[in-house]
């Protein structure tokens, strides 16, 4: 059996908040992380500048490459990132709710490919970008998850998730890491999460 | 079987439905979409099902393999890569800096823009080579699966709204004139000039299952192939190493890389960032 996989979504401070996040996570986490930033163009560097503040190495996404354990890969700059077979797949398709990557395309891939094993995070932001795609991870059985809305530099794109009823977590973000630690290191504490 | 996937349908089922669709696309007009990858062909379908009020892929196949126009809305959904010109600039300047000095030294430059869409690719390379003064000596071949897209593309037609994206792009992009001098503006449209569609050829080649036309000094197919399947990159590899001259150049998008393809051995990086490779096997 295939383990977990952990999908995260942020938007306005969000790179800061994933941070956070992957300070407080560990080196061998069990699990592949995928991740959608709402991000300038020109932020080539964000990659470089994430992967300073934990162990886990991150990196850009490239078409076709295979998740591993442990591997944090964003979605490049203008591209969407979908997961299929174990390997990214990207796409330029038009902005999903003027985003792109959007936080739903990734969601929604990997609540496909991975269903009651999937794990969904949304972080900070000022969009509603993510509540779909969350819905659809949690309607799979898999672990939704948003930032406490009170701690979040801007609380609307988590609020919207927990306001569609897509949230059955509401964590701090030092708990989201102790949370994603303890989720990858069960098979399927998701079978729990969706009969709620 | 139980589904617990409240409202969302089945997945494994969805895509038993899309295989089945391909099949019979494939069987009845002769398209072949099987080597997609189906995560992000499957977003194109639902849009096209939306469009067409259906809501399971399998009504999808019946109207399809039914009603002609229908599968034409769906090539067209497809088919179309919508980009922008000079989309990533860096990529051009590097072309400019790496690229066009390797063709100064052929007497006549053939290029092949595969899978070139509504042309944006296109018309972005003809510019940069009538700026390093390359132009009259090359012709582009320009293809697309798409015979209505080629239209599209031939016209070399752009909604003025674009320009100024287009006109910022290509200032980053090493751009030496003014993108203004590159157009005509009429009713809200801009159209590009006689002159960069004069060595350009466009023709339908599908990547899937024609084969090669010509062997080229440059080829240029950029974020195509991520639409597919792994098996389909290695053979669409295959057919651009067959139709590449030796130490000719292959560009590819700023994310697919050539490094996890059967072909990697048969190119040496010109520059690894911006996925040019020159053909040394």
């Amino acid at each position: 059996m295939v383990g977990r996989v952990v999908a995260i979504g942020g938007s306005w401070g969000g790179g800061a908040a994933l941070g956070r996040v992957l300070a407080s996570l560990p080196g061998d986490l069990g699990a592949p992380v995928v991740v959608a930033l709402h991000r300038y163009p020109g932020a080539s560097r964000l990659a470089e500048q994430l992967g300073r503040h934990g162990p886990l190495a991150v990196a850009d996404a490239e078409d076709k490459q295979e998740l591993w354990p442990g591997c944090v890969l964003l979605a490049p700059p203008d591209y969407h990132l979908l997961v299929e077979g174990g390997m990214c797949v990207l796409s330029i398709d038009e902005p999903v709710r003027y985003s792109r990557p959007s936080i739903d395309v990734l969601f929604e891939s990997v609540a496909d490919a991975y269903r009651s094993r999937a794990v969904g995070v949304l972080l900070t932001g000022a969009s509603e970008d993510g509540s779909a795609g969350l819905a659809r991870i949690q309607a799979r059985g898999g672990l939704t998850i948003a930032q406490d809305p009170a701690s979040a530099e801007c609380p609307i794109m988590p609020r919207a998730a927990i306001e569609a009823g897509a949230v059955g977590r509401v964590l701090g973000l030092e708990e989201i890491g102790e949370a994603l630690v303890s989720a990858c290191a069960t098979e399927d504490v998701g079978v729990e999460e969706g009969a709620r | 079987m139980a589904d617990r996937d409240r409202g969302y349908g089945e997945p494994e089922l969805e895509i038993l439905e899309i295989e089945l669709l391909l099949e019979g696309i494939h069987r009845h007009y002769g398209f072949d979409f099987r080597g997609y990858a189906y995560s992000s062909l499957k977003r194109r379908l639902w849009r096209v099902m939306a469009e067409e009020h259906l809501s399971t892929v399998s009504e999808l196949q019946s109207r399809v393999l039914h009603d002609e126009a229908c599968m034409e809305r769906l090539l067209r959904a497809l088919s179309i890569n919508v980009t922008a010109m000079f989309r990533d600039p860096d990529f051009f300047v590097a072309f400019r800096d790496k690229v066009a000095p390797l063709l100064r030294t052929y007497p006549f430059i053939r290029v092949w823009n595969a899978g070139c869409s509504t042309g944006e690719e296109t018309y972005s390379l003809a510019i940069l080579l009538a700026e390093e003064g390359l132009y009259e000596r090359t012709r582009i071949y320009a293809t697309d699966i798409n015979d209505a897209v080629l239209e599209r593309a031939e016209a070399g037609d752009f909604p003025v709204e674009k320009a100024s994206e287009y006109a910022q792009n290509y200032l980053k992009a090493g751009g030496s004139g003014a993108f203004s001098d590159y157009y005509a503006t009429r009713e809200g449209t801009a159209r590009l000039s006689r002159r960069l569609k004069d060595n350009v050829v466009f023709a339908q080649h599908n990547l899937v299952s024609d084969r090669s036309f010509n062997e080229f000094h440059v080829i240029l197919c950029r974020n195509v192939m991520i639409y597919f399947g792994r098996p389909l990159q290695d053979r669409v590899h295959g057919l651009f190493y067959d139709s590449l001259d030796r130490l000719g150049i292959l560009g590819l998008g700023q994310k697919e890389s050539i490094r996890l393809t059967r072909y990697e051995g048969y190119y040496e990086p010109l520059d690894v960032h911006h996925r040019l490779y020159r053909r040394i096997g």
